[in-house]
Protein backbone atom coordinates (compact mmCIF):
# COMPACT_ATOMS: atom_id res chain seq x y z
CA UNK A 1 0.00 0.00 0.00
CA UNK A 2 1.18 3.45 -0.17
CA UNK A 3 0.78 6.52 1.83
CA UNK A 4 0.90 9.73 -0.22
CA UNK A 5 1.82 13.29 1.45
CA UNK A 6 -1.05 14.47 0.43
CA UNK A 7 -4.27 14.54 3.34
CA UNK A 8 -7.25 12.57 2.67
CA UNK A 9 -10.51 14.60 1.94
CA UNK A 10 -13.68 13.69 3.07
CA UNK A 11 -16.12 14.26 0.41
CA UNK A 12 -17.48 17.54 2.34
CA UNK A 13 -13.90 18.76 2.66
CA UNK A 14 -14.92 21.69 -0.19
CA UNK A 15 -17.54 22.44 1.70
CA UNK A 16 -15.73 23.18 4.78
CA UNK A 17 -13.72 25.41 2.62
CA UNK A 18 -16.59 27.39 1.34
CA UNK A 19 -17.62 28.06 5.22
CA UNK A 20 -14.07 29.25 5.97
CA UNK A 21 -13.66 26.38 8.58
CA UNK A 22 -9.78 26.19 9.66
CA UNK A 23 -8.61 22.59 8.12
CA UNK A 24 -6.11 20.71 10.42
CA UNK A 25 -4.53 17.64 9.37
CA UNK A 26 -5.73 14.24 11.50
CA UNK A 27 -5.44 11.37 11.74
CA UNK A 28 -4.46 11.68 7.89
CA UNK A 29 -7.38 13.49 6.60
CA UNK A 30 -7.56 17.85 6.56
CA UNK A 31 -10.32 18.24 8.91
CA UNK A 32 -12.30 20.99 10.04
CA UNK A 33 -11.34 21.93 13.75
CA UNK A 34 -13.05 25.26 14.33
CA UNK A 35 -15.18 27.04 11.60
CA UNK A 36 -15.90 30.55 13.79
CA UNK A 37 -15.11 29.40 17.66
CA UNK A 38 -14.64 26.24 19.97
CA UNK A 39 -16.58 27.58 22.61
CA UNK A 40 -19.55 28.89 20.53
CA UNK A 41 -19.71 25.72 18.66
CA UNK A 42 -19.85 23.66 21.67
CA UNK A 43 -22.31 25.63 23.52
CA UNK A 44 -24.76 25.30 20.59
CA UNK A 45 -24.18 21.32 21.09
CA UNK A 46 -25.07 21.97 24.25
CA UNK A 47 -28.14 24.15 23.96
CA UNK A 48 -29.47 23.48 20.27
CA UNK A 49 -27.59 21.58 17.60
CA UNK A 50 -24.31 21.08 16.08
CA UNK A 51 -23.54 19.79 12.55
CA UNK A 52 -20.35 17.79 12.53
CA UNK A 53 -18.46 15.70 9.34
CA UNK A 54 -17.22 12.70 10.54
CA UNK A 55 -17.09 11.10 6.92
CA UNK A 56 -12.89 10.39 8.28
CA UNK A 57 -14.11 7.45 10.34
CA UNK A 58 -14.19 3.70 9.24
CA UNK A 59 -17.04 1.85 8.23
CA UNK A 60 -16.63 -1.69 8.10
CA UNK A 61 -19.59 -4.30 7.28
CA UNK A 62 -19.08 -7.55 8.37
CA UNK A 63 -21.30 -10.34 6.52
CA UNK A 64 -21.96 -14.12 6.01
CA UNK A 65 -23.49 -17.00 7.41
CA UNK A 66 -20.68 -16.74 10.91
CA UNK A 67 -20.64 -13.20 11.59
CA UNK A 68 -21.97 -12.99 15.13
CA UNK A 69 -19.55 -15.81 15.85
CA UNK A 70 -17.00 -14.33 13.95
CA UNK A 71 -17.59 -10.61 15.73
CA UNK A 72 -18.06 -12.24 19.59
CA UNK A 73 -14.32 -14.19 19.14
CA UNK A 74 -13.15 -10.91 18.00
CA UNK A 75 -14.26 -7.73 19.94
CA UNK A 76 -14.27 -7.55 23.94
CA UNK A 77 -17.89 -7.32 24.26
CA UNK A 78 -20.90 -9.58 23.06
CA UNK A 79 -22.54 -8.42 19.52
CA UNK A 80 -24.69 -11.58 19.71
CA UNK A 81 -26.66 -9.88 22.57
CA UNK A 82 -27.78 -7.28 19.41
CA UNK A 83 -30.85 -7.56 18.47
CA UNK A 84 -31.25 -5.93 15.04
CA UNK A 85 -30.91 -2.38 14.73
CA UNK A 86 -29.26 -2.01 18.14
CA UNK A 87 -25.59 -0.50 18.67
CA UNK A 88 -23.18 -1.55 20.88
CA UNK A 89 -19.97 0.38 22.44
CA UNK A 90 -16.82 -2.03 22.06
CA UNK A 91 -13.61 -2.57 21.86
CA UNK A 92 -10.89 -4.62 20.25
CA UNK A 93 -8.29 -6.35 22.20
CA UNK A 94 -4.83 -8.05 21.65
CA UNK A 95 -3.89 -11.03 23.63
CA UNK A 96 -2.34 -9.38 26.17
CA UNK A 97 -5.70 -6.95 26.88
CA UNK A 98 -4.25 -3.67 25.38
CA UNK A 99 -6.63 -1.78 23.57
CA UNK A 100 -6.34 -2.05 19.33
CA UNK A 101 -9.41 0.42 19.08
CA UNK A 102 -12.57 1.67 20.70
CA UNK A 103 -16.01 1.07 18.33
CA UNK A 104 -19.43 0.97 17.70
CA UNK A 105 -21.01 -2.07 16.66
CA UNK A 106 -24.42 -2.37 14.31
CA UNK A 107 -26.64 -4.70 13.99
CA UNK A 108 -28.33 -2.98 10.85
CA UNK A 109 -32.07 -3.66 10.40
CA UNK A 110 -31.14 -6.25 7.62
CA UNK A 111 -28.91 -8.29 9.80
CA UNK A 112 -25.59 -7.09 8.37
CA UNK A 113 -23.09 -5.42 10.92
CA UNK A 114 -21.11 -2.70 10.55
CA UNK A 115 -18.17 -1.77 12.81
CA UNK A 116 -17.36 1.67 12.99
CA UNK A 117 -13.86 2.84 14.18
CA UNK A 118 -11.88 5.57 14.63
CA UNK A 119 -10.04 7.31 11.55
CA UNK A 120 -6.88 6.59 13.07
CA UNK A 121 -7.05 3.11 13.70
CA UNK A 122 -9.06 2.12 10.86
CA UNK A 123 -6.28 0.10 9.05
CA UNK A 124 -4.89 -1.40 12.38
CA UNK A 125 -9.18 -2.65 12.73
CA UNK A 126 -9.05 -4.09 9.27
CA UNK A 127 -5.40 -5.57 9.38
CA UNK A 128 -6.46 -7.26 12.76
CA UNK A 129 -9.98 -8.66 11.51
CA UNK A 130 -8.34 -9.87 8.16
CA UNK A 131 -6.05 -11.98 10.12
CA UNK A 132 -9.04 -12.93 12.46
CA UNK A 133 -10.46 -14.02 9.20
CA UNK A 134 -7.84 -15.35 7.70
CA UNK A 135 -7.35 -18.36 9.81
CA UNK A 136 -10.79 -19.96 8.44
CA UNK A 137 -12.85 -20.66 11.89
CA UNK A 138 -15.85 -18.08 10.77
CA UNK A 139 -18.14 -17.89 7.43
CA UNK A 140 -18.22 -14.35 7.41
CA UNK A 141 -16.36 -11.82 5.19
CA UNK A 142 -14.85 -8.19 5.76
CA UNK A 143 -15.92 -4.88 3.56
CA UNK A 144 -14.01 -1.71 4.21
CA UNK A 145 -16.82 0.55 2.73
CA UNK A 146 -15.39 3.72 4.86
CA UNK A 147 -13.98 5.49 1.43
CA UNK A 148 -17.55 5.19 0.31
CA UNK A 149 -19.41 6.25 3.14
CA UNK A 150 -19.95 9.56 4.54
CA UNK A 151 -21.21 10.41 8.31
CA UNK A 152 -22.92 13.53 8.97
CA UNK A 153 -24.00 14.34 12.71
CA UNK A 154 -26.72 16.32 13.85
CA UNK A 155 -26.03 16.64 17.44
CA UNK A 156 -27.55 18.54 20.33
CA UNK A 157 -31.27 18.82 22.45
CA UNK A 158 -32.43 20.25 19.19
CA UNK A 159 -31.65 17.35 16.93
CA UNK A 160 -34.36 15.26 17.07
CA UNK A 161 -36.77 17.87 15.97
CA UNK A 162 -34.58 19.07 13.40
CA UNK A 163 -34.13 15.23 11.87
CA UNK A 164 -37.73 14.90 12.06
CA UNK A 165 -38.56 17.13 9.72
CA UNK A 166 -36.52 15.84 7.04
CA UNK A 167 -37.78 12.13 7.73
CA UNK A 168 -40.55 9.63 7.81
CA UNK A 169 -38.27 7.58 9.76
CA UNK A 170 -40.36 7.20 13.16
CA UNK A 171 -37.91 8.99 15.49
CA UNK A 172 -39.52 8.19 18.61
CA UNK A 173 -39.09 4.19 17.80
CA UNK A 174 -35.30 4.73 17.89
CA UNK A 175 -34.05 4.64 21.52
CA UNK A 176 -30.80 5.26 22.56
CA UNK A 177 -27.82 3.39 20.69
CA UNK A 178 -30.82 1.85 18.14
CA UNK A 179 -30.97 2.57 14.69
CA UNK A 180 -33.35 2.32 11.62
CA UNK A 181 -32.35 2.49 7.32
CA UNK A 182 -34.48 5.26 6.03
CA UNK A 183 -34.47 8.76 4.30
CA UNK A 184 -33.51 11.94 5.42
CA UNK A 185 -33.90 14.74 2.74
CA UNK A 186 -34.83 11.84 0.14
CA UNK A 187 -30.97 10.61 1.12
CA UNK A 188 -30.86 7.00 2.11
CA UNK A 189 -29.26 6.77 5.54
CA UNK A 190 -28.45 4.54 8.11
CA UNK A 191 -30.28 6.90 10.96
CA UNK A 192 -28.80 6.01 14.24
CA UNK A 193 -29.07 7.68 17.38
CA UNK A 194 -25.44 7.94 18.57
CA UNK A 195 -22.52 10.15 19.09
CA UNK A 196 -19.70 11.54 21.19
CA UNK A 197 -20.84 14.22 22.31
CA UNK A 198 -23.40 13.62 25.52
CA UNK A 199 -26.36 14.72 24.41
CA UNK A 200 -29.19 13.40 22.22
CA UNK A 201 -28.40 13.65 18.58
CA UNK A 202 -27.98 11.60 15.81
CA UNK A 203 -25.17 9.83 13.05
CA UNK A 204 -26.52 10.06 9.62
CA UNK A 205 -24.31 7.49 7.52
CA UNK A 206 -25.10 7.43 4.29
CA UNK A 207 -23.25 7.47 0.39
CA UNK A 208 -20.24 9.58 -0.11
CA UNK A 209 -21.73 10.96 -3.37
CA UNK A 210 -25.22 12.15 -1.63
CA UNK A 211 -23.12 13.49 1.84
CA UNK A 212 -23.39 17.45 0.27
CA UNK A 213 -27.04 17.23 -0.81
CA UNK A 214 -27.17 15.92 3.15
CA UNK A 215 -25.02 18.19 5.00
CA UNK A 216 -27.07 20.95 2.85
CA UNK A 217 -30.17 19.77 3.74
CA UNK A 218 -29.67 19.90 7.50
CA UNK A 219 -27.90 23.07 7.53
CA UNK A 220 -30.42 24.43 5.55
CA UNK A 221 -33.37 23.08 7.78
CA UNK A 222 -31.18 23.74 11.23
CA UNK A 223 -31.19 27.67 10.96
CA UNK A 224 -34.05 27.79 12.75
CA UNK A 225 -33.36 25.48 15.51
CA UNK A 226 -30.02 27.08 15.80
CA UNK A 227 -27.59 25.04 14.17
CA UNK A 228 -24.09 25.88 13.59
CA UNK A 229 -21.45 23.88 11.86
CA UNK A 230 -18.93 22.02 14.06
CA UNK A 231 -15.85 20.91 14.22
CA UNK A 232 -13.40 18.26 15.97
CA UNK A 233 -12.22 20.86 18.71
CA UNK A 234 -15.19 21.15 20.11
CA UNK A 235 -16.08 17.43 19.58
CA UNK A 236 -13.41 17.09 21.69
CA UNK A 237 -14.48 18.99 24.63
CA UNK A 238 -17.60 18.09 24.33
CA UNK A 239 -16.49 14.31 24.75
CA UNK A 240 -14.25 15.25 27.70
CA UNK A 241 -17.01 16.64 29.89
CA UNK A 242 -19.07 13.74 29.26
CA UNK A 243 -16.01 11.96 30.49
CA UNK A 244 -15.74 9.96 26.91
CA UNK A 245 -11.97 8.56 26.28
CA UNK A 246 -10.25 9.03 23.59
CA UNK A 247 -7.99 6.67 21.77
CA UNK A 248 -4.54 8.17 21.57
CA UNK A 249 -5.26 9.95 24.87
CA UNK A 250 -7.21 7.53 27.45
CA UNK A 251 -7.02 4.66 24.98
CA UNK A 252 -4.16 2.89 23.54
CA UNK A 253 -2.37 -0.69 23.19
CA UNK A 254 -0.55 -0.03 26.96
CA UNK A 255 -4.20 0.66 28.24
CA UNK A 256 -6.47 -2.16 29.24
CA UNK A 257 -10.52 -1.66 29.47
CA UNK A 258 -10.24 -2.10 33.03
CA UNK A 259 -8.07 0.61 34.05
CA UNK A 260 -10.11 3.34 31.99
CA UNK A 261 -13.33 2.50 33.85
CA UNK A 262 -15.19 0.29 31.20
CA UNK A 263 -14.84 -3.07 32.51
CA UNK A 264 -19.11 -3.41 31.69
CA UNK A 265 -18.01 -3.73 28.18
CA UNK A 266 -15.89 -6.84 28.43
CA UNK A 267 -17.94 -10.00 28.39
CA UNK A 268 -15.76 -12.64 29.86
CA UNK A 269 -18.21 -15.54 30.19
CA UNK A 270 -19.31 -14.90 26.76
CA UNK A 271 -16.80 -17.65 25.54
CA UNK A 272 -13.46 -17.59 24.13
CA UNK A 273 -12.36 -14.42 22.40
CA UNK A 274 -9.33 -12.53 21.68
CA UNK A 275 -7.73 -11.40 25.20
CA UNK A 276 -10.23 -13.25 26.92
CA UNK A 277 -7.36 -14.82 29.59
CA UNK A 278 -5.04 -11.78 29.94
CA UNK A 279 -8.56 -9.71 30.63
CA UNK A 280 -9.62 -12.46 32.85
CA UNK A 281 -6.20 -11.94 34.96
CA UNK A 282 -6.64 -8.27 35.16
CA UNK A 283 -10.53 -8.37 36.28
CA UNK A 284 -9.62 -10.71 39.06
CA UNK A 285 -6.48 -8.80 40.22
CA UNK A 286 -7.65 -5.25 39.30
CA UNK A 287 -6.22 -3.20 37.29
CA UNK A 288 -2.79 -1.50 38.28
CA UNK A 289 -3.78 2.11 37.11
CA UNK A 290 -7.16 3.41 37.44
CA UNK A 291 -8.48 6.63 34.84
CA UNK A 292 -9.66 9.34 37.12
CA UNK A 293 -11.53 12.96 36.63
CA UNK A 294 -9.61 15.95 38.67
CA UNK A 295 -10.82 19.16 38.94
CA UNK A 296 -8.32 21.80 38.89
CA UNK A 297 -8.61 24.21 42.53
CA UNK A 298 -6.36 26.62 41.84
CA UNK A 299 -5.86 28.87 38.39
CA UNK A 300 -4.23 26.61 35.96
CA UNK A 301 -5.67 24.46 32.18
CA UNK A 302 -4.33 20.63 32.72
CA UNK A 303 -3.66 19.80 29.65
CA UNK A 304 -2.54 15.74 27.92
CA UNK A 305 0.80 14.90 29.38
CA UNK A 306 1.25 16.76 32.22
CA UNK A 307 2.86 15.47 35.08
CA UNK A 308 -0.11 14.03 38.22
CA UNK A 309 1.29 14.28 41.72
CA UNK A 310 0.55 12.75 44.96
CA UNK A 311 1.48 13.84 48.38
CA UNK A 312 4.30 15.55 45.96
CA UNK A 313 5.40 12.53 44.13
CA UNK A 314 4.74 11.80 40.46
CA UNK A 315 2.06 9.13 40.33
CA UNK A 316 0.64 9.36 36.65
CA UNK A 317 -0.17 11.77 33.53
CA UNK A 318 -2.93 13.92 32.65
CA UNK A 319 -4.57 12.03 29.43
CA UNK A 320 -6.84 15.11 28.51
CA UNK A 321 -7.74 18.12 30.19
CA UNK A 322 -9.09 21.64 29.05
CA UNK A 323 -11.07 24.56 30.75
CA UNK A 324 -14.80 23.24 30.61
CA UNK A 325 -16.97 25.43 28.19
CA UNK A 326 -20.17 24.31 30.25
CA UNK A 327 -19.13 24.15 33.39
CA UNK A 328 -16.31 27.26 33.77
CA UNK A 329 -14.16 24.70 35.21
CA UNK A 330 -10.40 23.23 34.73
CA UNK A 331 -11.12 20.00 34.40
CA UNK A 332 -8.53 16.41 33.39
CA UNK A 333 -9.00 12.67 32.72
CA UNK A 334 -5.67 10.86 34.09
CA UNK A 335 -4.42 7.83 34.96
CA UNK A 336 -2.97 6.84 38.18
CA UNK A 337 -2.16 3.93 40.26
CA UNK A 338 -5.28 2.16 41.20
CA UNK A 339 -4.54 2.82 44.87
CA UNK A 340 -4.46 6.82 44.63
CA UNK A 341 -8.03 6.40 42.79
CA UNK A 342 -10.43 6.75 45.55
CA UNK A 343 -12.78 10.16 45.33
CA UNK A 344 -11.89 12.68 47.59
CA UNK A 345 -7.87 12.42 47.28
CA UNK A 346 -5.97 15.02 46.49
CA UNK A 347 -3.58 15.65 43.66
CA UNK A 348 -1.59 17.92 42.07
CA UNK A 349 -1.11 18.82 38.56
CA UNK A 350 2.32 20.81 37.23
CA UNK A 351 1.75 23.03 34.99
CA UNK A 352 4.95 24.73 33.52
CA UNK A 353 6.93 23.54 36.14
CA UNK A 354 4.37 24.28 39.32
CA UNK A 355 2.08 22.46 40.74
CA UNK A 356 -1.60 23.39 40.94
CA UNK A 357 -4.04 22.19 43.47
CA UNK A 358 -6.82 19.65 41.92
CA UNK A 359 -9.20 16.83 43.76
CA UNK A 360 -10.83 13.87 42.22
CA UNK A 361 -14.09 14.07 41.12
CA UNK A 362 -16.72 11.50 39.68
CA UNK A 363 -16.68 10.89 35.99
CA UNK A 364 -18.68 12.48 34.33
CA UNK A 365 -18.04 15.56 34.41
CA UNK A 366 -20.99 16.42 32.97
CA UNK A 367 -24.62 14.71 32.46
CA UNK A 368 -27.43 16.02 30.02
CA UNK A 369 -30.65 17.21 31.54
CA UNK A 370 -33.44 14.61 31.03
CA UNK A 371 -36.84 14.65 30.97
CA UNK B 1 -8.91 44.99 9.59
CA UNK B 2 -6.57 48.03 8.84
CA UNK B 3 -4.08 47.71 11.85
CA UNK B 4 -3.55 50.93 14.11
CA UNK B 5 -0.63 52.38 12.25
CA UNK B 6 0.43 54.30 15.77
CA UNK B 7 2.22 50.82 16.69
CA UNK B 8 5.50 48.82 16.25
CA UNK B 9 4.94 45.39 15.26
CA UNK B 10 7.57 42.12 16.03
CA UNK B 11 7.53 39.20 13.60
CA UNK B 12 5.82 36.75 17.06
CA UNK B 13 3.19 39.05 16.40
CA UNK B 14 2.87 41.28 19.36
CA UNK B 15 2.55 44.82 19.16
CA UNK B 16 4.24 48.00 21.36
CA UNK B 17 2.80 51.62 21.63
CA UNK B 18 5.74 53.74 22.55
CA UNK B 19 4.61 56.96 25.32
CA UNK B 20 7.94 58.77 26.47
CA UNK B 21 10.09 55.97 28.03
CA UNK B 22 7.10 54.00 29.13
CA UNK B 23 5.79 51.33 26.24
CA UNK B 24 2.60 49.13 26.51
CA UNK B 25 2.70 45.92 24.95
CA UNK B 26 0.31 43.19 23.62
CA UNK B 27 -1.11 40.86 21.22
CA UNK B 28 -2.03 41.60 17.32
CA UNK B 29 -5.87 40.53 15.96
CA UNK B 30 -3.39 38.24 14.01
CA UNK B 31 -2.69 36.11 16.45
CA UNK B 32 -5.83 36.48 18.56
CA UNK B 33 -7.75 35.14 15.59
CA UNK B 34 -4.69 32.47 14.85
CA UNK B 35 -5.18 31.55 18.76
CA UNK B 36 -8.98 31.36 18.61
CA UNK B 37 -10.79 31.77 21.72
CA UNK B 38 -8.27 32.52 24.46
CA UNK B 39 -9.27 31.06 28.08
CA UNK B 40 -6.29 31.80 29.72
CA UNK B 41 -3.16 34.26 30.49
CA UNK B 42 -0.24 34.17 32.31
CA UNK B 43 0.95 37.77 32.60
CA UNK B 44 4.21 38.45 34.24
CA UNK B 45 5.16 40.01 37.39
CA UNK B 46 5.28 43.50 38.09
CA UNK B 47 9.10 44.47 38.95
CA UNK B 48 10.23 41.30 36.50
CA UNK B 49 12.64 42.42 33.84
CA UNK B 50 11.73 41.20 30.18
CA UNK B 51 14.31 40.90 26.89
CA UNK B 52 13.30 41.83 23.29
CA UNK B 53 12.31 38.94 22.24
CA UNK B 54 12.14 36.84 25.34
CA UNK B 55 9.41 34.80 26.78
CA UNK B 56 7.41 36.91 29.23
CA UNK B 57 4.08 34.98 29.65
CA UNK B 58 1.48 32.59 28.25
CA UNK B 59 -1.83 32.59 26.39
CA UNK B 60 -3.98 29.31 26.11
CA UNK B 61 -6.38 28.79 23.72
CA UNK B 62 -9.30 26.31 24.08
CA UNK B 63 -6.37 23.64 22.52
CA UNK B 64 -3.43 25.35 22.50
CA UNK B 65 -0.76 26.62 24.77
CA UNK B 66 1.34 29.37 23.30
CA UNK B 67 4.33 31.80 24.90
CA UNK B 68 4.28 35.39 24.84
CA UNK B 69 7.23 37.00 23.24
CA UNK B 70 8.50 40.84 24.55
CA UNK B 71 8.54 43.05 21.59
CA UNK B 72 11.20 45.22 23.99
CA UNK B 73 13.50 44.93 27.32
CA UNK B 74 12.50 46.05 30.23
CA UNK B 75 10.86 46.43 33.42
CA UNK B 76 6.93 45.76 33.87
CA UNK B 77 5.00 48.54 35.98
CA UNK B 78 1.69 47.39 35.36
CA UNK B 79 -0.06 44.12 34.26
CA UNK B 80 -3.76 44.42 32.71
CA UNK B 81 -5.31 42.39 35.85
CA UNK B 82 -8.57 42.35 33.89
CA UNK B 83 -7.03 39.79 31.88
CA UNK B 84 -7.48 37.34 34.67
CA UNK B 85 -10.97 37.41 34.85
CA UNK B 86 -11.72 38.21 31.14
CA UNK B 87 -9.34 36.52 28.83
CA UNK B 88 -11.31 37.13 26.13
CA UNK B 89 -10.66 41.02 26.15
CA UNK B 90 -7.78 39.01 23.91
CA UNK B 91 -9.88 38.18 21.05
CA UNK B 92 -12.33 41.54 20.96
CA UNK B 93 -10.18 44.21 21.67
CA UNK B 94 -6.76 42.95 21.47
CA UNK B 95 -4.81 46.69 20.66
CA UNK B 96 -7.22 48.10 23.37
CA UNK B 97 -8.97 46.44 26.60
CA UNK B 98 -6.60 43.78 25.42
CA UNK B 99 -3.24 44.97 26.07
CA UNK B 100 -1.33 43.16 28.09
CA UNK B 101 1.39 44.48 30.36
CA UNK B 102 2.81 48.45 30.41
CA UNK B 103 7.20 48.43 31.04
CA UNK B 104 9.82 50.83 31.51
CA UNK B 105 12.22 50.87 28.50
CA UNK B 106 15.08 49.70 28.79
CA UNK B 107 16.60 50.90 25.28
CA UNK B 108 14.54 52.51 23.20
CA UNK B 109 15.93 52.24 20.30
CA UNK B 110 15.16 48.36 20.28
CA UNK B 111 11.68 49.84 18.87
CA UNK B 112 13.61 50.63 15.54
CA UNK B 113 14.22 46.69 14.93
CA UNK B 114 10.47 46.40 14.94
CA UNK B 115 7.88 46.93 11.83
CA UNK B 116 5.46 49.62 10.89
CA UNK B 117 1.74 48.68 10.49
CA UNK B 118 2.59 48.70 7.00
CA UNK B 119 5.69 45.70 7.24
CA UNK B 120 3.62 43.77 9.28
CA UNK B 121 0.59 43.78 7.08
CA UNK B 122 2.71 42.28 4.19
CA UNK B 123 4.28 39.91 6.89
CA UNK B 124 1.05 38.43 7.67
CA UNK B 125 -0.97 38.57 4.13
Amino acid sequence: MTRSAEPRRTPLTDLHRELDARLVPFAGYEMPIQYTSILEEHRTVRSAVGLFDLSHMGEIEISGPETVAFLRHAVASDPGALVEGQAQYSMLCQTDGGIIDDVIIYRLADGRFWVVCNASNREAVVEQLNELLARGDFDASLDDRSDRTALVAPQGPNAAALVAELTDVDLDAIGNYRSAHGAVAGIDCLVARTGYTGEDGFELFCDADRARELWESLATAGERHGLRPCGLGARDTLRLEAGMPLYGNELDRETNPFEVNLGRVVKLEKGDFVGRAALQAIARAGPSRQLIGLRMLENAIPRAGYEVRADGAAVGKVTSGTLSPTLGEKIAMALVPAEFSDIGNAFDVVVRERPYRAEQVKLPFYKRPRD
Amino acid sequence: MALPDDLRYSKEHEWVRVEGSRATIGITSFAADELGDIVFVELPDVGSSLGQFATFGVVESVKAVSDLFSPISGEVVEVNEALRESPELLNSDPFGDGWIAKVELADASEVDALMDAHAYTAETA
